[in-house]
């Protein structure tokens, strides 16, 4: 354990310098577009309405809201010290709701759904790679073009495969919302069954997005291990064959693990495209509602808290790297 | 060069990838060249026209007729206006009257008709039943009688002066038209859409936008990635240290986050197919950077490019013909696999509401975000996204195919 401390240093130096990245671009980009974000807010806001003086007032309001009239470094520090506070400020095309109340009462529904699918997809994906792989002939004949073809399936197209499917079609599950909508959310076991039945379309749809792809990079990993001399030599020690494929995809397991982290915002982007389709009440819809009701501060504020979950994610995913693969473990008892 | 592009071509994957996607590409030169039509013309009035050929009613009345006895036609037409509630209805009626049920078969229209015809009588009395349920059984029974009837429709016209209607003419039930000879019909081989238009027309359009937004951004992206990773992997030291930064931050921070950020930014107005494609491109490059770099370290220390340096030749001269022809096929791969994911990125922001704007140019993207709008996939208006999902899907799966056919070629390490 001691000898990981210079890799964890590193790596949360890594999470932290990015973090502040991100943070900085989140609050720089929309400041570098041409023309005042506000007037353009107050356009929007002011349409169709001719009284001069309430599209001035508005805009008073605004220009106050966001500090524009302020230089910029004083707008940054203000910016960081209600982030720090956790203040985003009010939501546009919620008011009188804060931001902060938008995104507490979305975001579990993204981490409950998306996480615990990825993970699922991921070893489901893996494990079946793997079999291509050792197996070969029928049963790689099948799924490698299976997979490949879903993994090029966009992951709103499966969900609205699975929607038509066993939603209308079948009518297994129901095909929007995180619960039924003639439920309150409280503990009964009528709210956390329906909970259930509305999670398994959207959990689903991300798991099969996410095996397809997993299979194919697993598949051509353990190919590539099981022709390794190792590999070989350990034949002609006449090493039983179960033993070998242990070490076969441990091996071959480990650059799936960084792909994952790699991985991981891609699928989430996604993930939130495909929490639209089933009206999930997550952050994609969420952000959706942000971008129809023009809702500048919304936006803003969701995407920090995907860029925080992801870098969470990826760090996590990092540091169990670093307890898996040997060769960090004996970079460190140097 | 001649040598590579035959070996490419043996692979079966690769042709079978590049076959799809000629055709794709073929399909958008070749259809505006034989429907002329405005792809964003709205032409229905009302949303979701299911796929078939449309005939002018009016059109039809003054052309030319032609008889046809056809044995089918009467029950043909009494099955197509029976629905299915009606025939158990019936069904129903006539267990109760005394008819044993598995003499009934509701599906075969003119025995449920015989049965019906020879032991319905609208005074018989069925013990039990309610009188709205009786009422409900003699206003079938004369809509039955409607359909029956053997007589034809009249067609008549409103005297302008008197206000009148004056007899021109009678369709008779053996009446037939020839298509061909019906001066307006319209094929809609995939229906109209929610706003009326006609979805292949459109969706040829968006493909042939899709493509070009896909090709921008993989254009901009390949070469961003190409620039920066020649530059850190050749000239090294300092400059390889911040692009290396640079390139490790993007790769942690999601793009999508920033592909939302920046279109939400831009504004609607502003948000054309190219600036789109743009942003993607600008967001997409850390890969092709990544792996260019890697492979450049590994050739700067080669002999021949040490003899190039040797010779005094320059490093645009050392690059171009030293380095670039050793990691072209990879750039090529890179590339084929950006211009897919470009055109999905698209499609995922246009779902999101922040496509490019609406009222130019359909995208794939934006026809599958008025088809949610709308709800078509819980309305079961399959002809309004399934096109546009499988489009996508065969976009992308080309392109893999490609990218595979083209791996299996430059790495043998691959091949089974």
């Amino acid at each position: 354990m001691k000898g990981y401390r210079k890799y964890f240093l590193n790596k949360g130096l890594w999470f932290i310098v990015t973090f502040i990245i991100a943070f900085i671009l989140n609050f720089v980009l929309p400041r570098l577009m041409p023309g005042d974000p506000v007037a353009a807010i107050v356009a929007r806001m002011a349409q169709g309405s001719s009284n001069a003086t309430g599209v001035q007032a508005i805009y008073k309001q605004y220009t106050e809201l966001f500090h524009t009239s302020d230089p910029i470094v004083t707008q940054f520090v203000i910016y960081v010290r209600n982030a720090l506070k956790g203040d985003f400020g009010y939501s546009i095309s919620q008011y009188p709701r804060t931001v902060t109340d938008v995104i507490k009462a979305s975001i579990m529904w993204t981490i409950c759904l998306q996480f615990p699918a990825i993970i699922v997809g991921w070893l489901i994906g893996n494990t079946l790679g793997a079999l291509a792989a050792y197996l070969k002939k029928g049963f790689d004949k099948v799924l490698m073009p299976v997979s490949i073809f879903v993994s090029n399936f966009p992951a709103f197209g499966m969900a609205v495969i699975f929607v038509v499917i066993f939603g209308v079609g079948l009518k297994w599950f129901p095909t929007s919302g995180g619960y039924g909508y003639d439920l309150m959310p409280a503990f009964t076991w009528r709210f956390i069954w329906s909970v259930i039945t509305h999670y398994q379309l959207p959990f689903w749809s991300i798991v099969m997005i996410a095996i397809g792809g997993q299979a194919i990079g697993m598949r051509s990993m353990s190919i590539y291990e099981l022709n390794a001399d190792y590999v070989k030599y350990a034949r002609f020690m006449g090493i039983k064959d179960s033993k070998i494929i242990r070490y076969v995809f441990r091996n071959a397991m480990l650059p799936q693990v960084t792909g994952l982290a790699l991985a991981v915002g891609t699928m989430v982007g996604g993930a939130l495209v495909a929490e639209i389709i089933f009206s999930y009440p997550g952050l994609g819809t969420t952000i959706l509602t942000g971008v129809m009701g023009q809702d500048y501060p919304l936006i803003s504020g969701v995407t920090l808290i995907i860029t925080l979950m992801v870098l969470v994610a990826t760090l996590i995913i990092e540091i169990l790297y670093g307890f898996i693969d040997p060769r960090i473990k004996a970079a460190q008892s140097d | 060069m001649k040598h590579t592009l035959q070996q490419v071509f043996h692979s079966g994957k690769f042709v079978v990838g590049f076959i799809i996607f000629m055709g794709l590409l073929l399909t958008t030169i070749i259809y505006p060249l034989i429907v002329r039509n405005d792809p964003l013309e709205i032409i229905g009035q009302g949303t979701f026209f299911p796929p078939g050929i449309y005939v002018s009613v009016y059109d039809s009345i003054g052309s030319t007729r032609y008889i046809l006895n056809l044995d089918e036609a009467a029950a043909n037409r009494i099955a197509s206006k029976l629905t299915d509630t009606d025939r158990l209805a019936m069904k129903d009626w006539l267990v109760a009257d005394g008819i044993p049920d598995y003499e009934i078969d509701t599906t075969d229209t003119v025995k449920l008709m015989d049965q019906w015809v020879s032991n319905y009588s609208p005074t018989a009395s069925i013990p039990g039943m309610t009188i709205a349920k009786t009422r409900y059984y003699q206003r079938l029974n004369t809509s039955l009688e409607g359909i029956l009837s053997k007589e034809g429709v009249t067609i008549a016209t409103r005297n302008a002066e008197s206000g009148a209607l004056e007899e021109t003419g009678t369709v008779l039930q053996s009446d037939y038209v020839n298509v061909g000879q019906v001066a307006n019909v319209r094929l809609l081989p995939l229906g109209t859409e929610n706003f009326g238009r006609d979805v292949l027309t459109e969706l040829v359009k968006a493909l042939s936008v899709s493509l070009q937004i896909g090709l921008v951004s993989g254009s901009v992206a390949t070469l961003i990635g190409l620039t920066l990773g020649l530059l850190a992997g050749y000239v090294g030291g300092m400059m390889d240290d911040i692009i290396m930064f640079l390139t490790n931050l993007f790769t942690v921070i999601p793009t999508f986050v920033l592909l939302i950020l920046i279109s939400f930014s831009i504004g609607q107005e502003h948000r054309g197919p190219n600036t789109i494609a743009v942003v993607i491109g600008f967001t997409s490059w850390v890969w092709t950077t990544r792996a260019v770099r890697s492979q450049v370290l590994s050739l700067r220390n080669r002999d021949h490019v040490n003899l190039s340096k040797l010779s005094g030749h320059s490093i645009v001269h050392i690059i171009l013909n030293d380095i670039l022809p050793y990691i072209a096929s990879y750039v090529v791969m890179a590339f084929v696999l950006q211009i897919a994911s470009g055109i999905l990125a698209e499609a995922q922001l246009s779902i999101l509401g922040l496509g490019p704007r609406t009222t130019d140019v359909p995208t794939l993207g934006l026809m599958m975000n008025w088809a949610l709008i709308y709800q078509a996939q819980v309305l079961g208006m399959w002809w309004a996204y399934i096109p546009v999902i499988v489009t996508i899907a065969l976009i992308t799966f080309s392109m893999n195919l490609m990218n595979t056919g083209l791996d299996h070629v430059f790495n043998p390490a691959l091949r089974d």
